[in-house]
């Protein structure tokens, strides 16, 4: 009766033999790497690169172990982290601005396993260090700066339509359009209704005054804030690629949050900064006719500027009187590459505008030839004047040149900041958590030896108690292990501190069917019953407890998956899958042990329990 | 054959069933009234604040750390040594109106002023918002899972039986935050983690013996409830103490050997497994037994009866 069919066995054997395969990736360990990758999404990354780039090395007589390409970049593997960090030099130097090079961890496991999908478990920031931030949107904040751009195009559009208002302005979110009679008021109406149906209108009326008020419908303030996280999370991927981190994690999270992961980083001030930083890029006509008059333009530097127009300084440090309308901002910029004007072949930057950015920069210079257009760039709540060129013709085709840099080097800086583009809603950090590189390697330290060293505990106790019952046990409780590392390598699933935990805690759990079994089988043999009948109702009955017994527990494990955050998460994932594992390994791998072993034995007049 | 427990008569648990859930019920009102008046000592996870964990080449000068940040508008800082004595723990409030992110800088700017050598090990900061989520949450994760797992027992047993269930793991979880309380120990995430783990092994104790009530009552003509109860928990007695022991032997381990960051979690789990293997042999099954379980509630679908039994 304690016999199971080859098929079992050939079962059990397969799962062993995967389990270890992907298991073993876990003990190669990493080897120091760097990654080269291009920072503009467009260029190619192909065997030409990888060429490029080992000739680097070549050039710079740097040995490495390895280059490889996969689709966004190629890494070198090194023998050493001295290596790794000259190689990074040299491939910087190399390279250029044009390219991220980031140091990296490779696993080390041989080719053939890598070749299988046998990766190693990927470790948590409080295991190789690094920082995890989690950024709030300022959803209200987005809204308010769609209501200002719409604010800008209902002015172009009643303009363009010759509809005569008396005032533009805009109250929260809302546009307020004022008119003095109802025609004008009806027309206006009709023109923004077919050009921004996204607006939902209301007339009013104060005095004499008739109003109409644009609010930003349901779905479409939906859609607005989708937009400004989405516009969030690109500009965050841009601006941690400047940051050369190698396998960064930028993740919407909920509605309004972003997630960001920097594995490695230890410079978290310069992380921050970078992240925070709310760069803006601006255009806005310069206020000629004010700037006429030299009292106004010392009494806005006073602090009075005139109605409509604010001051600011050029780089020169000479004042501009800048109108308060903004013609574009940088959310229309789809590319900036630094460069040099053809013809004077002074540092420029060369920005592309998208589609509605391209035409309203083609009205707009079309109707202000011989003026001057101010590029204003906003940081950290500093305004700046970078340029104010005077417009000779109308441009089209969205294609800007923006001149008046003072070297190629802050060419290429202002092209930086224009392309990692600007945040389309302000965030802010409210989650940190930073884990320095030496406490990440002592807590794997920490973590694995005490798992170790309790399970080694539990084996002496588990031989020495149920003898060769209690040796199964601990062979099925190794296989558990094995098959949990598996899985969890499988999913490619992220090792922390509380998933070390977990699992030390599974396994100490999982112990549990074993301990049931043996006892139920020592119970039968107390009444009397033969080894094999004893065997087989103590396997029998102790089914009927485990699982229930694990369901509760598996219960308890999806709700923490399910409601819990951060170290929860990770424990909850292990405890789940550890129950899962534990069943197999327990009740039928140890059967197949006790099985192989004693199954066979016409009489068996004792077993070793 | 090694046997701790080979008892030849069933110990009469049940005869002591009033003491101890009269105790039980005094630890639990001694923890509510704990929990009440002392409350918990939340961590930075559920209030907010930063947490910087520093460390030095020599030993750290817990006052002088204090005095630095002091003598920079930090006075609300609380400084103390953390795992060796060369690292020490910083913590700060919230602050209103002050852009808690940029915080752990400039504290580092001011200790680096006396020591350069410091080195920064750790930092966590977590905005008021996500504090109060966080232990929202927490407290909803604790919510569904009792529910559910109610649910699933009286299903699976008898409402009886999930209230018994329930009650035990309840107590257990109401006595591991009482003398969390009580020592005013750091309620942090990972402990929070520790809390719900010790729900899922509380009830699978629970689940176990319970498993053995059902099966003995579906066996025997005995009618009385007591001892049938009895011999159950007799029964199993010798899994319960060795699973608990060797559950206790990895926590042990972890205690030992885990470090700071897994200290708090392990503490908790030792003491919830403690307390969970008494609760579910003396706790959850006098409840049941009060609220009127018999025989007649086991077998009355008798074409139901599992394969199991033979």
């Amino acid at each position: 009766m304690n016999r199971y069919p080859l098929w079992k066995y050939l079962v059990i054997g397969v799962a062993l033999f995967i389990a270890v395969i992907y298991t073993l990736p876990n003990f190669y360990g990493e080897v120091p790497a760097v990654q080269v990758s291009p920072v503009r999404a467009s260029e190619k990354v192909d065997a030409a690169f990888q060429q490029r780039v080992e000739a680097t090395l070549k050039t710079a007589g740097i040995p490495a172990q390895g280059v490889t390409l996969d689709a966004r970049s190629v890494k070198a593997r090194f023998a050493d982290t001295e290596t790794q960090i000259k190689a990074k030099d040299a491939l910087q130097a190399g390279f250029g601005p044009g390219y991220t090079v980031a140091l990296n961890l490779l696993p080390a496991s041989p080719a053939w396993l890598t070749s299988m999908g046998a990766l190693p478990m990927y470790l948590g920031l409080d295991l190789r260090g690094g920082v995890h931030f989690l950024l709030q949107v300022d959803m209200p904040k987005a809204l308010e700066k769609s209501a200002e751009r719409y604010q800008g195009d209902v002015r172009t559009l009643l303009r363009e339509k010759k509809v005569r208002y008396t005032g533009i302005g805009r109250e929260a979110n809302q546009v307020v359009v004022k008119f003095r009679d109802a025609e004008q008021r009806d027309a206006a109406r009709k023109e923004i209704e077919t050009s921004y149906p996204d607006l939902v209108l209301q007339d009013g009326q104060e005095g004499e005054e008739l109003s109409l008020t644009g609010a930003l419908s349901k779905q479409a303030q939906v859609k607005t804030q989708e937009f400004a996280l989405q516009q969030n999370l690109t500009t965050l991927r841009n601006r941690v690629n400047e940051l050369g981190v190698a396998e960064p994690v930028i993740q919407q999270q909920g509605i309004d949050r972003i997630v960001v992961q920097l594995p490695g980083v230890q410079d978290t001030a310069k992380a921050k900064e970078i992240l925070g930083r709310t760069a803006t890029l601006e255009i806005r006509m310069v206020d000629e006719e004010r700037m006429q008059d030299p009292a106004a333009v010392q009494a806005a530097q006073a602090g009075q500027a005139p109605f409509g127009a604010e001051s600011y300084f050029e780089r020169n440090g000479v004042p501009l009187l800048v109108k308060k309308d903004v013609v574009l901002t940088g959310e229309y910029i789809t590319d900036a590459q630094p460069g040099f004007d053809s013809q004077t072949s002074q540092a420029a930057v060369h920005v592309n505008l998208d589609g509605r950015g391209g035409r309203i920069f083609k009205n707009v210079t079309r109707e202000n030839v011989g003026k001057r257009m101010a590029i204003l760039l906003i940081e950290k709540g500093k305004t700046e004047i970078v340029t104010a060129p005077v417009i000779r013709e109308e441009i089209g085709g969205g294609r800007v040149q923006i001149t008046g840099m003072d070297s190629p080097q802050e060419a290429s800086d202002v092209a930086l900041l224009l392309r990692a583009g600007a945040l389309a809603a302000p965030m802010e950090i409210v989650e940190e958590r930073t884990v320095g590189p030496s406490l990440g390697a002592e807590n794997i330290e920490k973590g694995m030896n005490s798992t170790l060293y309790g399970f080694v505990a539990i084996m002496a106790f588990m031989s020495f108690y149920y003898r060769f019952f209690g040796f199964i046990a601990v062979l099925a409780l190794a296989t558990n292990m094995f098959l949990l590392v598996a899985l969890l390598s499988m999913m490619q699933a992220t090792l922390t501190l509380p998933g070390i935990a977990g699992i030390a805690l599974t396994l100490g759990m999982a112990i549990d069917a074993n301990v049931i079994i043996a006892e139920r089988i020592r119970e039968e043999l107390r009444n009397g019953n033969s080894p094999q009948a004893a065997i087989f109702a103590g396997y029998d009955r102790a089914w009927d407890t485990i699982l229930d017994s694990n369901i509760t527990t598996l219960i308890a494990g999806i709700a923490l998956f399910w409601l819990g955050s951060g170290p929860v998460r990770g424990f909850a994932v292990v405890l789940c899958l550890g129950i899962l594992t534990s069943m197999f390994s327990a009740v039928t791998m140890s059967r197949a042990l006790v099985n192989l072993t004693y199954g066979r034995a016409k009489r068996l007049t004792a077993v070793s329990i | 054959m090694i046997e701790i427990f080979n008892l030849k008569r069933d110990i009469p648990f049940m005869r002591f069933a009033r003491s101890t859930i009269f105790f039980s019920v005094a630890a639990i009102v001694i923890s509510v009234v704990l929990l009440a008046t002392r409350g918990l000592n939340l961590g930075v996870d559920f209030t907010g604040g930063t947490l910087m964990e520093v460390g030095y080449a020599q030993n750290a000068d817990i006052a002088g750390i204090r005095a630095q940040l002091a003598a920079h508008g930090h006075g609300d800082a609380q400084v103390q040594n953390f795992g060796s004595a060369r690292e020490a723990l910083i913590r700060l409030p919230v602050k209103a109106g002050v852009t808690s992110a940029q915080l752990s800088e400039t504290v580092m700017v001011i200790l680096r002023q006396a020591d350069p050598k410091v080195e920064l090990r750790r930092v966590e900061f977590v905005g008021p918002q996500i504090g109060k989520e966080l232990f929202e949450d927490g407290a909803l994760a604790l919510l569904v899972v009792a529910a559910g797992i109610a649910l699933y027992l009286a299903l699976r047993f008898e409402w009886r039986m999930a209230v018994g269930a329930i009650f035990a793991t309840a107590h257990d979880i109401f006595i591991v935050l009482g003398v969390w309380s009580f020592f005013q120990w750091e309620f942090s995430l990972t402990v929070l983690a520790a809390v719900l783990a010790i729900l899922g092994y509380s009830v699978n104790d629970t689940v176990v013996v319970f498993d053995r009530i059902r099966e003995n009552f579906k066996k025997t003509r005995l009618t009385d409830v007591a001892a049938i109860m009895d011999n159950a928990k007799t029964a199993t007695l010798g899994r319960t103490v060795i699973t608990s022991g060797t559950t206790m032997l990895m926590v042990l381990a972890m205690l030992m050997l885990g470090g700071e960051v897994l200290w708090g979690f392990a503490l908790c789990l030792t003491i919830g497994i403690l307390v969970g293997t008494y609760s579910s042999v003396l706790v959850a099954s006098p409840i049941t037994m009060w609220l009127g379980v018999s025989r007649e509630d086991f077998i009355k679908p008798v074409k139901e009866e599992s394969g199991a039994v033979v």
